[in-house]
């Protein structure tokens, strides 16, 4: 610990170079230390609420690049009298050259120095470093030595499994895993001449296969004075395309490899940082090897900044982590000994975990989504930690990053932790971009994950389960049900107007013999139609509708519809629920959507379009379906789902397309996604209708076959 | 002297809720033997009605064959393009349900062939008139022809717009005599579509099937007309006719379809392809109107507040009123269920007691209420008379409750003027220029009819109880008569078992004596609704004045 009598002063005025929730995150901690706030954003983010929550909010013009212009926001923050800048994670937060330029500048770079940063940047040169400071790095042989007797021992050195990789490789070309050394020679031989005929070298190399790796990191934190410290460690396994969904701490049963394996983590995570004379917030990845019979791990990478998942760390720790950036950037030292943090961690005791919710479709290939966002409920239930970019209302643009908040919760266990966040998670409810928040459900209901102990945690959970995960779960009867009163009778789940409730046409309810009346609805369940028949019965009460429903020939009894707090609230013969109901709202993609939270799950249902409807529009012209899609094979138009960018154009009009030839590349949500043709037979093209560089809306026509 | 100040008595505050002198206190007893067997009998009389109304309405008793030669040609059932036209969740108020009944011997004629009703379309209160082709074919029974006059009849006086729904196949042949030619028979129509168009009345078609010979003019008189594609035909004389006429072979399509009146005749505006889509485009007319939205009373009062229910159970009334008119009961404890928190501000209660007057609300609509409590007397007669000066001046429409045996009768009535003094209570209904609603809930005999507003006096609706009995006397009474007046005897029984016959609501309301039969339970409901009607969106205030008191 620093000896000085005098402290440095604490920042004055700190400006946070990021958008969404990072930002509400680091002013919060600032404001709290008496430092005054900037904020900058893009154009595209001034109606954000982040973009007006610090004390001075700075406009960094239409670009959405906005938030990468290293020059421009120092030059901002110089000329608004700030002495610090927060680069937040992602954008500029791991990048050395902005460090600099921001130190040039005579500011203060919350985070590491230059230097640490290049180091831990470059994948080869911070595995030297490592391997030099004695933190363990995945053993294997990238030599020139082909021999295969040499490769053999070298494998048998580092233990089976290995993977043998062609070095020129790719596509999983030239690539074997080498279960025992009984079957080395023969694989090796076999990888070898499959590079030699896909890549015309057949050199290869050999690593250490890890069949089951979990993603466990290490949280560390060091001061200008050398003094580092580990604060506990965060399981980051449940993964889908390499980016995280669910994040914990600790690390579930760490402690039955061996008792010191987290101490045994931490010191080698400490020994990194100190290697590359780290300061400030950091996080070292470890791969941890599952199947290991003593917990072996593996240096992977340091991150050199606050990771998006700090929150669980928080949770366990008691320490604010902006805080100790925002001491260690004054130049204080450590608030904290690493005794003093294991021994708040033994006190508290607890277990947190976080869910990370993006606009994506994890049913149909992990699609982003976008688009406004009609109806958000925030949940309540356990008084849950939310760290959130939007609030109802807001348009998630397909120009940013996906994730449009957290959700974080804490329990005394491992299992109460999950079960209070699959609580929260049901009262979560979006209704506007698709979300992740039905598949994070998912993820918890399952066997694999569930308890102290989980038996399947690691990398390869979603994949390895998805015939579970992604099953079609089915709308039940009684979802229909409300999504039909909502599309036939809306008047019957909101509070009337002071006029509606004097208009006795409105209010009396159905009076006479034989004044019921009865409508169907239809929707849409893939191919089949599901009709949904509801007769108005007369009422006792003005404010409440009694229907006899049935859904097909399945009678369900009479279910009452009334509103509630602002919510439906439907009586069924089984039971009651207050549920929230979405329909008919032009800002959703598709206006056929209704949306159903019914006990605690989402249920998106479609509404059939009629068939005359469907010929008034063609009468009149009206576009093709507000949903569009890439898939229907019937469909003369290939209209894109989501808001997107034309990357490709690969067809001319005229063209003759088969099945699954490419038609274009679009991108959204910085992620790119290749549109292929659907029709089984043959199909001329008859128009393209963008050019590469075109911003194109949701459910656009992108290709028109000729008939 | 006395001190100054020390001679007033100071009034003591009382909070309005500690005291209610106007709620009505009911001394009914659900639970007492008496009240049981009442109601028994009356619901026999209430359950037969129940299957006549079912019969009429559900399309399970629409024979087999032509339902389904009806949907098959993609045609929606009469009700249902109601309900489709109607907004969502609203009431509609159909009307004279069992005209007809009984009427054409063998010949069923549901509902008169025809539906009537009001109903919200974009909120704007509307008269609804749809053929029923499900019903020998939609042809005008002279029955038919009625109650399409007072469909019109009450859109004219209550200004609501006229939807026609437009699918008959003209005047019924058989019956062309009692249909074509006489001052209220089929040409009526057209000559009330053209007064209603004058009076800003608007009127909308929507073509759905055949609209032949004068019923080519219900489209053509009408503001707008929508016509489907292939279903809708109209002209004056169908391809048989033309044929036998001038020789020439044409297709109904060719000669009246949709397609030609609105692209070359102009006969009709908008053309569209199904049922539904005209029915759509109809709700989209109804829109353009620019008319006023029925919303609650607030056009003449300012302040919407929560409506009050009856704090007794209209489901009681039943067991009140029984099914024999001789039992008497007191009539407050009906209006004590129809009035808003049974409230009712009684008007001269120890005067006069045969008639009770008095105000109320019913779904917040102040009403005047005027109920019989026994026959009218000269004191009633001139009680009732002032109410309703007091309610004309006021601009309040009065409630009818009309159980009477009649204006009294004997020298010491007669001596007393009764006929002068009932004339003064006529006079005062006539001349009272607010909306009347009358409902039948016992007898409706002779001058009492008249004095408590019967058909003939123009209430803007007239609704009737099952257990009501209208007729110029008492069948027994009747009977007595005719057989002192007649030499010949022993035809008393047969006279008196038709008379009875005859006073019966089914067979009144099947010759449009009233606008429906209703079930007591919904009276509230009822005149709720039809004060909506009559009072909301566009309202003409009657200017006329009394005549002459005959004093």
């Amino acid at each position: 610990q620093s000896n000085a009598s005098v402290q440095p002063e604490i920042l004055k005025s700190l400006c946070v170079a990021n958008r969404g929730e990072i930002v509400h995150r680091v002013c919060d901690t600032a404001s709290k230390m008496g430092i005054d706030t900037t904020s900058f954003y893009t154009e595209p983010d001034g109606n954000l609420a982040f973009s007006r929550s610090a004390n001075n909010n700075l406009n960094l013009g239409a670009d959405t690049k906005g938030y990468l212009e290293m020059d421009k926001i120092v030059r901002l923050a110089k000329e608004n009298g700030c002495d610090s800048i927060h680069p937040g994670y992602g954008f500029l937060s791991e990048n050395s050259e902005f460090a600099k330029k921001v130190q040039d500048a005579g500011l203060i770079f919350v985070g590491p120095p230059a230097a640490a940063m290049e180091a831990m940047g470059s994948k080869s040169r911070s595995k030297e470093i490592m391997t030099d400071a004695g933190v363990s790095c995945v053993p294997g042989y990238h030599g020139e030595n082909q021999d295969p007797k040499f490769l053999e021992a070298e494998s048998e050195k580092m233990g089976f499994p290995v993977l043998i990789k062609a070095v020129l490789g790719g596509g999983g070309k030239g690539m074997r895993i080498v279960e025992s050394k009984a079957d080395f020679q023969k694989q090796l031989a076999s990888a070898k001449s499959e590079a030699k005929s896909s890549f015309g070298d057949e050199r290869v190399l050999v690593e250490k296969y890890i069949k089951r790796p979990r993603h466990v990191e290490v949280q560390v934190f060091a001061d200008k004075f050398g003094n580092v410290v580990a604060l506990g460690e965060r399981d980051c396994s449940v993964q889908r395309r390499h980016q995280k969904v669910l994040e914990e701490s600790p690390a579930p049963g760490l402690e039955l490899y061996s008792a010191d394996c987290r101490q045994k983590m931490y010191k080698q995570a400490c020994d990194a940082a100190r290697a590359v004379n780290y300061e400030g917030a950091g996080t070292v990845e470890f791969i941890f090897d599952r199947d290991s019979p003593n917990g072996q791990f593996y240096f992977m990478e340091m991150n050199t900044r606050l990771q998006v998942e700090h929150p669980v760390t928080e949770m366990v720790t008691g320490v604010d982590l902006v805080e100790w950036q925002l001491l260690i950037a004054s130049g204080r030292p450590l608030p904290k000994t690493q005794e003093e943090i294991q021994a708040d961690m033994d006190k508290l005791g607890v277990h947190a975990i976080e869910a990370r919710i993006y606009c994506e479709d994890p049913f149909n290939q992990f699609m982003p989504s976008s688009g406004k966002i009609v109806h958000m409920q925030l949940p309540q239930v356990g008084n849950p930690r939310l760290d959130v970019t939007f609030e109802q209302g807001d348009t998630v643009s397909p120009l940013y990053d996906p994730m449009i908040g957290k959700l974080i919760v804490r329990g005394d266990s491992r299992e109460e932790a999950l079960k209070k966040l699959r609580l929260a998670l049901n009262e979560y409810e979006i209704v506007g971009p698709t979300t992740n928040i039905e598949f994070i459900k998912r993820v918890l209901k399952h066997e694999g994950f569930r308890g102290n102990n989980p038996t399947d945690l690691d990398t390869g959970f979603i994949p390895r389960h998805g015939e579970v995960l992604f099953a079609n779960e089915g709308t039940p009867s009684e979802v229909y049900v409300q999504a039909a009163i909502a599309q036939a009778f809306p008047k019957a789940l909101s509070a009337p107007s002071i006029l509606e409730a004097a208009n006795a046409f409105s209010s009396v309810g159905t009076a006479g013999w034989s004044s019921m009346q009865t409508r169907e609805v239809t929707f849409k369940n893939g191919k089949e139609s599901v009709v949904v028949t509801l007769t108005q019965l007369p009422g006792t009460n003005p404010t409440e509708h009694t229907f006899a429903a049935k859904v097909g020939d399945k009678a369900i009894g009479n279910v009452t519809a009334s509103h509630f707090n602002g919510k439906a609230r439907f009586k069924f013969p089984t039971g009651q629920h207050v549920n929230t109901v979405v329909s008919n709202d032009s800002n959703l993609g598709n206006v056929n959507e209704v949306h159903v939270f019914h006990r605690g799950t989402h249920h998106k249902v479609e509404l059939a379009t009629p068939d005359w409807i469907t010929a008034v529009n063609k009468r009149i012209g009206a576009g093709a379906a507000a949903g569009g899609s890439f898939n229907d094979p019937d469909a003369l138009e290939v209209a894109t789902p989501m808001p997107c960018r034309v990357v490709r154009v690969t067809v001319k009009p005229g063209d003759v397309v088969s099945k699954d030839d490419e038609l274009l590349v679009i991108e959204s949500m910085k992620m790119e996604t290749t549109v292929r043709s659907a029709r089984e037979q043959p199909t001329k093209v008859k128009r393209v209708a963008f050019v590469p560089g075109d911003l194109v809306k949701q459910g656009s026509v992108l290709i028109e076959y000729e008939e | 002297a006395r001190p100054l100040g020390l001679s007033r008595s100071l009034h003591q505050h009382v909070s309005p809720k500690q005291t209610d002198f106007n709620v009505i206190q009911s001394k009914i007893d659900p639970l007492s033997a008496d009240f049981a067997e009442k109601k028994k009998g009356f619901e026999v009389l209430a359950n037969k009605l129940a299957s006549i109304h079912e019969q009429v309405t559900d399309p399970a008793f629409i024979p087999e064959k032509i339902k389904t030669k009806h949907l098959a040609k993609n045609k929606i059932l009469p009700r249902d393009r109601i309900t489709a036209l109607i907004d969502p969740g609203t009431s509609f108020v159909e009307l004279s349900l069992l005209a007809g009944h009984e009427m054409y011997g063998k010949d069923k004629v549901p509902a008169g062939g025809i539906i009537t009703g009001l109903g919200q379309v974009n909120g704007v209160t509307c008269m609804i008139v749809a053929n029923d082709s499900t019903v020998k074919g939609g042809t005008y029974f002279p029955i038919t022809v009625r109650k399409h006059l007072r469909a019109q009849e009450i859109a004219m006086q209550n200004k609501l717009p006229c939807l026609y729904l437009v699918d008959s196949g003209g005047a019924n042949l058989p019956h062309q005599a009692d249909v074509f030619p006489s001052h209220n028979h089929f040409g009526r129509i057209f000559f009330q579509q053209s007064r209603m168009s004058s009076a800003k009345v608007p009127q909308l078609s929507l073509v759905l099937g055949p609209c032949t010979a004068g019923g080519a003019y219900v489209p053509a008189m009408s503001d707008e007309s929508i016509i489907v594609k292939g279903g809708g035909h109209i002209f004056l004389a169908g391809p048989p006719l033309v044929k036998a006429a001038t020789g020439e072979i044409v297709s109904a399509e060719d000669l009246g379809g949709g397609e030609m009146h609105s692209s070359v005749s102009g006969v009709t505006d908008y053309l569209v392809e199904s049922e539904q889509e005209g029915i759509e485009r109809l709700r989209e007319c109804v829109k353009n109107l620019n008319y006023p939205q029925n919303n609650g009373h607030v056009t003449y009062n300012q302040t919407p507040a929560p409506i009050e229910e009856p704090l007794y159970d209209p489901k009681e009334l039943g067991g009140i009123v029984g099914d024999n008119l001789r039992i008497s009961y007191d009539v407050r404890e009906v209006i004590a269920r129809i009035v808003d928190g049974s409230r009712f501000s009684e008007f001269k209660a120890k005067y006069g007691e045969s008639l009770v007057c008095g105000f109320a609300t019913i779904h917040n609509h102040k009403v005047g209420i005027l109920a019989n409590n026994g026959p009218l007397y000269s004191e009633s007669s001139l009680k009732g008379a002032h109410f309703i000066q007091l309610c004309k001046q006021r601009d309040i429409p009065l409630v009818f409750l009309q159980n009477i045996s009649g204006f009294m009768v004997g020298s010491e009535a007669e001596r007393g003027g009764i006929a002068k003094n009932g004339a003064k209570l006529v006079n005062a209904v006539v001349g009272s220029g607010v909306e009347r609603f009358t409902v039948v809930i016992g007898g409706s005999y002779g001058a009492g009819n008249y004095g408590m507003c019967g058909r003939a006096y123009d209430p803007r609706f007239l609704f009737t109880w099952p257990n009501s009995r209208t007729a110029v006397m008492g069948a027994e009474q009747l009977a007595q008569v005719m057989e002192s007046v007649r030499s010949e005897k022993g035809h008393a029984d047969a006279l008196r078992e038709r008379v009875e016959h005859e006073s019966m609501a089914e067979f009144g309301s099947a010759r449009l004596w009233d606008d429906g039969v209703i079930k007591p339970e919904d009276t509230r409901k009822y005149l709720a609704l039809a004060l909506e009607a009559s009072r909301g969106g566009v309202r003409q205030k009657e200017d006329t004045d009394f005549g002459i008191w005959r004093m």
